[in-house]
């Protein structure tokens, strides 16, 4: 018996295991039985622990290096470093598929846990729908991918890490992106049990709603992993390309954006309980469809894991769930009407709505443009596609409206606002956002970017909202309690930490596009060969091509790469000197037929970018040698005796070295670039402080009179 | 074939664990709504905290703050009463 023999035993009782919680939940839920409600609970304990059992199995057969695992053999090697081999597991489909599964049965379990006396009605069917879509990736991984396959006999080497996931960013990127698809399961299948139980109010929302931003916050940071992942490590110098997987996963972003907005209208005003069901269901679909496109190859993309024999079954899965819910959605109509109905346009109800929109516009926008390959091959019989130019076109000035009304959200109230007190309000970040923008005109050349300099000073207008409300706060807060400034804001912050939470989180949505409109309407790139000497000017810097580089098992990012090429570049800016050493990584291709020496440059390479971050411009270099002089020397090193093959690279390394051909280099300056990511750091410093658990939550419970009560409880906030 | 023990081995820890809570029927309602009532007095104190704090910070008049103020409170009452009437005390 063999640890892949357990951990397939694993994964067949976890099915069954997933499968009893169906139906126990199922059952719990029309019956009320509350024994059978706590058994399915149990059963997706039980999914967790067999899962992470099986998780412990096949990442210690990934450490020992044990190649009778196919994954194993497929995806790692001897030689791949430690960590690498740690996170190989989710580089491959069936990997990624347990990973898929595990985040689902630990999310299952925590709402599970926290709602084990509350929503009793709602919770056993939740239960059932999150052990079924359990049971879908288990039988996935039974019948079509199993990450315990084994080899009748096991290669002495396996075949090593793809080396362009060999960077940090995108060995977190997966487990980000998933934990964000993974967790908008949890208001789905609660989203699904109050609808069977046409308990539509907003329990399931306030049960769930730290599920979504939580699901909502990792989505987004596994994007951003994944952007960062491109700007550093694939050698074309951006950061988004509207690829369809990039596109795949910020759909479901969009749309969990908006769900997270609309679930307050429901919490405070009893609105928009339809739209909130669909939104999630929506989300929840293009959450399953992020994991379908990487894994049906019915797209191209460098995401995804090519072709495979998971596009069907998924496919079933998806139409499958579209229609179960929407019959569901449609079936509760009457359940689902509104508590109250608008009071006034001018309310924080109408703009979230509008924002909504908004974001579903977008949303749509991205769905067209990533699916048109099949649209218009479906019914023109020619496969067509739309470039950066059609997202970038029609996107942008929606997303200039998005900042727009993520600004003035703040500065309403619900239900009806007054005209005076607005105008008020909208004094400041009104007067701050013309000076800014006679600022940019007087002293900069942002007037060139056109779109760019709305967003600037749209940027300046949301900052300033956001530092007003916290000025405004403070303010309101000291008049009542007295306290010096400091402890008012950080009580104020401390008991409104969703409110507050959600304001920085508009600063750096804000932040990031402000870098997204810098970089791209003013970056300048230039593709230039260069001799050992030469330089070439871009925009303030100076560049010149001192020396080449080599390194043999000692490359500089630790990727575990075997032979590294590369470049030291002298660099002047101003009064500024320094130095910036890209390199090209090499990993030795598996085919014999290159030869020992050849097969070292045969295999996959990799662009090592060297970036120079600066708040204002980035300086990012990335390096093609050119290899044909190193012709000779390969041919004579593969024609020598295997043994031999080690001094005969280091012998064609040592000629690169001393008589340097030209190389190609690829040089950009990407203004504001670094916002982006500290853009994506305030989101995240936000959404922490709003999933930080409030003081309320933690409140006594007392009994006097009720009045009385009320102003006591009341007063302590 | 050699995954048939394991799968015996692990089917009967997890059938032990699942199946326990059937051995002893809960005699709990299926519809205690205590926690739920909980929940909504917590969401309802946040709104009318949340009405508070925008009309001290300006963003309300007091003349839409105060009928909201009293409505909201109404409603919270009103959450009070029944988590009482479940608890089986009276005023």
């Amino acid at each position: 018996m063999s640890s892949a023999d357990v951990g397939t035993a694993a994964l067949v009782v976890g099915l069954g295991t997933a499968l009893y919680a169906v139906g126990a939940g199922a059952y719990a839920g029309r019956t009320g039985r509350r024994e059978w409600a706590a058994s399915a609970r149990r059963a997706i304990y039980a999914l967790l622990g067999l899962l992470l059992l099986a998780m412990v199995l096949l990442e210690a057969a990934y450490v020992r290096s044990d190649f009778s695992f196919e994954l194993v053999a497929q995806n790692s090697s001897t030689d791949t470093p430690t960590f690498y081999k740690l996170t190989a597991m989710w580089s491959s489909q069936a990997g990624s598929l347990l990973l898929w599964v595990f985040l689902l049965s630990a999310f299952s379990s925590a709402v599970l846990f926290l709602t084990r006396r509350r929503l009793r009605e709602i919770a056993p069917y939740a239960t059932a729908v999150l052990g079924g879509v359990a049971a879908f990736f288990l039988f996935l991984m039974l019948f079509y991918a199993s990450p315990f396959a084994t080899l009748g006999s096991p290669p002495v080497e396996g075949s090593g890490l793809n080396p362009l996931l060999r960077h940090p960013a995108m060995m977190f990127h997966p487990p980000m992106l998933y934990t964000g698809y993974v967790g908008f399961t949890i208001p789905f299948a609660f989203a699904v049990g109050a609808l069977l139980k046409r308990r539509t109010g907003p329990e399931w929302i306030r049960a769930t709603r730290r599920f979504a931003l939580v699901a909502w916050t990792f989505l987004g940071f596994g994007i951003l992993l994944g952007s960062l992942w491109s700007y550093s490590e694939l050698g074309w110098g951006g950061y988004w390309a509207w690829d369809p997987v990039e596109n795949a996963s910020l759909m479901p972003w969009l749309t969990g954006t908006a769900f997270i907005h609309s679930i307050m209208v429901q919490e405070k005003r009893g609105m928009l309980r339809t739209w909130n069901v669909s939104l999630i269901v929506a989300t929840f679909m293009l959450a399953l469809l992020g994991t379908f496109l990487v894994r049906s190859g019915i797209l191209d993309s460098i995401h995804a894991f090519g072709e495979s024999t998971l596009g069907k079954p998924f496919l079933v899965f998806i139409a499958t769930v579209l229609i179960a819910s929407v019959a569901l959605v449609v079936s509760r109509r009457s359940d689902l009407r509104s508590d109250a109905r608008v009071d006034a346009l001018l309310s924080r109800e109408v703009f979230f709505l509008l924002n909504n929109l908004v974001l579903i516009l977008i949303c749509v926008v991205i769905f067209w443009g990533t699916f048109f390959p099949l649209i218009s091959e479906a019914l023109t019989g020619t496969e067509e596609s739309v470039g950066p130019p059609f997202f970038n076109g029609i996107i942008a000035p929606i997303a200039l409206v998005l900042v727009g009304l993520s600004a003035i959200g703040p500065l309403l109230t619900w239900r009806r606002n007054s005209f005076s007190l607005l105008r008020r309000a909208f004094a400041v970040p009104l007067a701050v956002a013309v000076v800014t923008v006679v600022a940019l005109l007087a002293f900069t050349d942002a007037a060139e970017g056109g779109l760019a300099l709305v967003m600037f000073t749209l940027a300046a207008f949301v900052a300033t909202v956001v530092v007003q409300e916290f000025w405004r706060g403070t303010r309101a807060r000291r008049t009542m309690t007295g306290e010096p400034p400091p402890v008012a804001l950080s009580r104020l912050v401390g008991r409104n930490r969703r409110r507050y939470g959600g304001y920085v989180v508009h600063v750096g949505i804000a932040v990031l596009l402000l870098g997204v409109a810098g970089s791209s309407s003013f970056n300048e790139q230039k593709d230039v060969r260069l001799e050992p000497g030469e330089t070439v000017t871009i925009k303030d810097y100076e560049v010149t091509y001192r020396e080449p580089t080599v390194a043999i098992e000692d490359d500089r990012s630790g990727t575990g790469a075997p032979l590294s090429f590369g470049a030291v570049l002298d660099v002047r800016k101003d009064d500024e000197h320094f130095t910036m050493r890209p390199a090209r990584n090499y990993y030795p291709s598996q085919s014999e037929a290159m030869g020992p020496v050849g097969r070292y440059f045969g295999g996959e390479a990799t662009s090592e970018v060297d970036l120079r971050w600066g708040l204002k411009q980035d300086l990012w270099l990335a390096i093609q040698p050119d290899l044909r002089k190193l012709k000779g020397p390969i041919r004579r090193g593969n024609e020598l005796p295997e043994r031999f093959a080690g001094q005969a690279i280091v012998a064609v390394a040592r000629h690169y070295a001393d008589d340097p051909p030209p190389a190609a280099f690829r040089a950009i300056v990407s203004p504001l670039v670094v916002w982006i990511w500290l853009g994506g750091g305030i989101v995240m410093a936000g959404a922490l402080l709003a999933l930080w658990p409030s003081p309320e939550a933690r409140r006594r419970r007392v009994t006097s009179l009720y009045a009385a009560r009320l102003g006591r409880e009341l007063s302590r906030a | 074939m050699e995954v048939v023990l394991p799968a015996l081995v692990l089917a009967a820890v997890i059938a032990l664990l699942v199946l326990q809570p059937l051995r002893t029927p809960s005699t709990e309602s299926a519809s205690d709504p205590r926690a739920d009532l909980e929940a909504a007095k917590e969401a309802k104190y946040r709104e009318i905290k949340d009405a508070e704090l925008d009309f001290r910070m300006g963003k309300l008049s007091e003349a839409d703050w105060r009928p909201l103020d009293a409505e909201l409170r109404g409603q919270a009452i009103a959450i009070l009463r029944d988590l009482d009437r479940l608890e089986g005390r009276r005023m």
